[in-house]
């Protein structure tokens, strides 16, 4: 199936969950958050979520900047 | 000196001085100038991470044992956009308090104060701390306070410009119309703005580029601290009133008559 994530597109077996989807692309879990299709995924919940075809995933995390 | 803490959300910090994470020359530089600032809470933004996941993260940088971690929404041009990244932010682990900025204008960066207003009250209702940066509009303050904003943090003058506080005025405006801390973001330039920002009364400073884009970081770091500090205190003191003509401080009998 296929996915985005962060604006990329990506190729995923169907039934990937979340947390495969972080296994996968090496991200660590501290500090990271993910929304999928706009809504934020609690954490306690990736194991269970399963992405879909067409699925939009957002994977952040803080960085340098916003303050002025 | 005895001063009380400033107060965020039942949080309590002796430093009244909030510093970014932005625009050093390098994660080690940053470092070395929030250590130098005596700042107890940093901001950050929320950003996607890079794919594949690895590479160095700014919190390598940042002792979470010692500093606050105040994420905020610096890009989010509506109440959704910005709603949304606080609770990215939650989820993250950053906790409840969010830097709460929903800009309306990119050239001027100035805040969208529906926006703001609309984005206050929803997270604020979902338990969020929230420190909304708005404009120096007394008015607008107050709905803030109201909607549920913790603080309120007026600027000082438009983002990064390093301008200054320059309505000192509206500042103190905004001080009389809510209870909550006042803490002032954006705008400040070198110490002597700070110093003033804290004279008028003002609770904190937020600050990133005037320590960031200064020639040396680390020093202008200890000016912000030390400015803060001296603003507070000369707020505190009560500075004496303002004459047009001079007051002579010296005893004006007992002069030596030297007439000829």
């Amino acid at each position: 199936m296929k996915i985005t994530v962060n604006g990329q597109a990506m190729e995923l077996d169907a039934g990937t969950t979340v947390e495969g989807l972080l296994a996968r692309l090496g991200v660590p879990r501290q500090y990271t958050a993910v929304a999928v299709n706009r809504e934020v995924t609690p954490k306690s919940e990736y194991a269970a979520v399963k992405l879909g075809e067409g699925d939009r995933v957002e994977i952040v995390r803080p960085f340098g900047g916003g303050a002025r | 000196m005895y001063d009380t803490n400033l107060v965020i959300g039942g949080k309590e910090f002796s430093s009244r001085l909030i510093v970014g994470t932005g625009k050093y020359s390098s994660n080690e530089a940053m470092r070395e100038a929030h250590e130098a600032s005596g700042a107890q809470v940093v901001t950050v933004a929320i950003r996607r991470v890079s794919l594949p996941g690895n590479g160095e993260s700014i919190l390598d940088f940042i002792d979470t044992t010692r500093y606050t971690l105040l994420p905020n929404t610096a890009g989010c041009y509506t109440a959704d956009e910005a709603i949304r990244t606080a609770y990215l932010a939650r989820e993250a682990g950053l906790g409840d308090m969010v830097k709460l900025e929903v800009i309306g204008d990119a050239r001027t960066l100035f805040p969208d104060v529906q926006g703001l207003l609309e984005a206050t009250k929803t997270l604020a209702r979902d338990g969020f701390v929230v420190m909304p940066y708005t404009n120096d509009d007394p008015v607008m303050a107050k709905r803030l306070e109201e909607a549920g904003a913790a603080v309120v943090m007026p600027l000082g003058a438009p983002i990064g410009s390093g301008l200054g506080i320059r309505n000192p005025y509206n500042i103190k405006l905004v001080l009389q119309s809510v209870s909550v801390p006042v803490i002032v973001d954006a705008g400040v330039g070198t110490a002597s703005d700070a110093a003033i920002a804290m004279e008028l009364g003002c609770d904190g400073v937020l600050m990133n580029t005037a320590i960031a884009a200064a020639r040396n970081p680390v020093e202008m770091a200890r000016a912000m601290k030390l400015a803060v500090e001296a603003g507070r205190l000369a707020y505190k003191a009560g500075r004496m009133s303002k004459k047009l003509y001079a007051t002579a401080s010296s005893p004006l009998e007992g002069v030596p008559d030297w007439t000829s």
